[in-house]
């Protein structure tokens, strides 16, 4: 990949056709949000005679401030709040303890060690989506129903990241963990002082993936969340709609939208290395 | 794989997988017990009782005519959703790849879409179809074409997959262009040489030295569609019309929380358990494979 220029790139004419390809596609990309952040700056009356304009409009703060404040069962910011907790608290959750559990999967012989390990690697790839009934049995036995704990405790119970850790870890040189053992560390220590600081591209990288998992959650919260104040925002949109024959209040609900998208997007494009690097390493 | 230098200690290591163990015991194996537990039973109207049934919800299930109607549904839109989804994204990154310059601008570009949840792509692709207020709906109306996705299931289908396809361009484009950008250059250039046109050298080359990329990909896709797409399903069509659009993580909701069939929608959760594990090993197996590439 040094040289990237071949005798098959194209130039010329072909050249322009390529990028006229790649414009293309990213209309099709970029359509739905370009429209949604249109409706956000009209008014409803500009909506609701089809069809709607296709350039923004003057309506921009009094459409997202009605969302953020009043919004319609439940002020969005305050269903950002839970969103952000919740992402927050399943990207740092999932973090702590499968760090935790892969130093000790790694660097001690301990009885049901391995017992331990297949039955974390059944957890793999097992999403929520499909026992949610007993799931949601448990949780509300727990008192846990609109509750953090309950948005987060059962989406950090699977194994990728310890998988994750504990492949990291196998490559950390062994000469690593004899000199702090010759040199009278701790376990602890030697995890906070050398382990810890080795592994924080990897927790980095892998924060940024948990973190949008968490954040886009719906399923989840749309069945433990029956108080709108509990309510995230991916979930909260729906709930937006009215039920019957009225008019939904499309500049309000597609504010939400884009408000819905803006964390989740600073964090890809802000941290687009290491987004790219936590999907890789995450579906290895 | 073993380390050679280990520490010593018995329950500082069971301290430290402990919380994991916890967690892990309560929110996901007890559950999946109980699925499995929950779907050998029916339990009476009133919730008073459970009738041991065996493995009568099974047959129930499979004899169900809506039930079979959804794994059609099912096998459906994940195959059009892969299809859409990887086949426009190959199409973006074999354009990408040919650029000596700007393959990068147009990364950025392309990969934020990824941090789109599905239920919002549903509501995007809703407003834009919407029988009322929608933009495109409305210029189809004026080429003569009367789209209404809330009663013609055909349509409805079309727009969900479009939906969930959409959210995955950005996933699948950067894998495909990371694949395109490790294939060495001399290759294709040896077989420009010799004569071989873009589309040959595609087809004889560029494609067979992709297929662990694709592979990955097409299992990752099936994934997506079967479990991560209900935020789609829910917000644009709730399952309808007359189920069309119902896939079988929309019946286990639709069956167990607002039908409150909870032993059938158990027993549907254990026959979704067996995929996602047939699946996961069909994954593991080609993961091996996929390392010397």
């Amino acid at each position: 990949m040094a040289d990237r220029t071949g005798m098959v790139e194209k130039r010329g004419f072909g050249l322009w056709m390529t990028h006229l390809g790649l414009i293309v596609g990213l209309l099709f990309v970029f359509f739905p949000i370009w429209l949604a952040l249109v409706a956000s700056t009209v008014t409803q009356a500009d909506i609701m005679e089809p069809p709607m304009p296709l350039l923004p409009g003057d309506h921009f703060f009094e459409n997202y401030r009605k969302a953020l404040v009043s919004g319609i069962n439940a002020p969005v910011a305050w269903m950002m709040v839970n969103s952000m907790v919740m992402a927050l608290g399943i990207a740092l959750g999932k973090i702590v303890i499968s760090l935790l559990s892969a130093f000790a999967i790694v660097y001690f012989r301990f009885p049901g060690r391995r017992t331990f390990f297949w039955l974390i690697f059944l957890t793999l790839m097992l999403p929520v989506e499909v026992r949610i009934v007993p799931t949601y049995e448990v949780v509300a036995g727990f008192g846990m129903l609109n509750s953090y704990s309950g948005l987060i405790f059962p989406l950090i119970a699977s194994a990728t990241a310890t998988f994750l850790f504990r492949q990291f870890f196998m490559t950390v040189p062994d000469e690593l963990a004899e000199a702090a053992r010759v040199d009278g560390a701790t376990p602890m220590q030697f995890f906070r002082d050398i382990l810890l600081p080795m592994s924080r591209t990897n927790i980095a990288a892998l924060f940024v993936i948990l973190f949008i998992y968490g954040w886009n959650q719906y399923l989840w919260p749309l069945l433990i969340t029956t108080d709108p104040s509990m309510n995230t925002i991916v979930m909260g949109i729906k709930q937006m709609f009215p039920s019957g024959d009225d008019f939904a209040d499309w500049p309000v609900i597609m504010a939400t939208s884009i408000l819905a998208m803006i964390p989740p997007v600073i964090v890809v494009v802000g941290m687009q290395r290491l987004f790219i690097r936590g999907l890789v390493d995450s579906e290895k | 794989m073993e380390k050679r230098v280990t520490f010593k200690g018995l329950w500082l290591p069971l301290l430290l997988v402990l919380p994991q163990i916890v967690i892990t015991a309560v929110f996901f194996f007890y559950p999946a017990g109980q699925a499995i537990w929950q779907s050998l039973f029916i339990p009476d109207p009133f919730g008073l009782s459970m009738k041991y049934v065996g493995l009568g919800n099974f047959e129930y299930l499979l004899g169900n005519p809506y039930y079979r109607a959804s794994f059609v549904t099912t096998a459906i839109f994940s195959i059009l959703v892969t299809v859409v989804s990887m086949g426009i994204a190959l199409y973006l990154a074999v354009l990408a790849d040919r650029l000596i310059k700007g393959s990068g601008v147009y990364r950025t570009l392309l990969i934020w879409p990824y941090a789109v949840a599905p239920a919002v792509a549903g509501v995007l692709w809703l407003f834009m179809f919407n029988t009322r207020v929608g933009v495109v709906s409305w210029y189809l109306g004026l080429l003569g074409y009367d789209w209404n996705h809330v009663l013609n299931g055909e349509e409805a289908m079309g727009l969900v997959v479009v939906a969930s396809a959409w959210g995955r361009i950005s996933y699948n484009f950067l894998f495909f262009l990371a694949g395109l950008q490790a294939i060495p250059k001399s290759v294709i250039e040896a077989a420009a040489i010799d004569g071989a046109r873009f589309w040959t050298r595609f087809r004889t080359i560029v494609f067979p030295l992709l297929s662990p990329t694709t592979f990955f990909l097409l299992v990752v896709n099936i994934v997506y569609a079967f479990f991560e797409t209900f935020g789609v399903i829910h917000t644009i069509t709730s399952g309808g019309p007359q189920q069309s659009t119902t896939i079988l993580v929309y019946k286990v909701y639709a069956d167990g929380f607002v039908g409150q069939d909870l032993g059938s929608s158990a027993a549907q959760s254990v026959i979704l358990l067996f995929i996602v594990g047939l699946l996961t090993i069909v994954q593991f197996k080609f993961i091996e494979r996929r390392v010397h590439y």
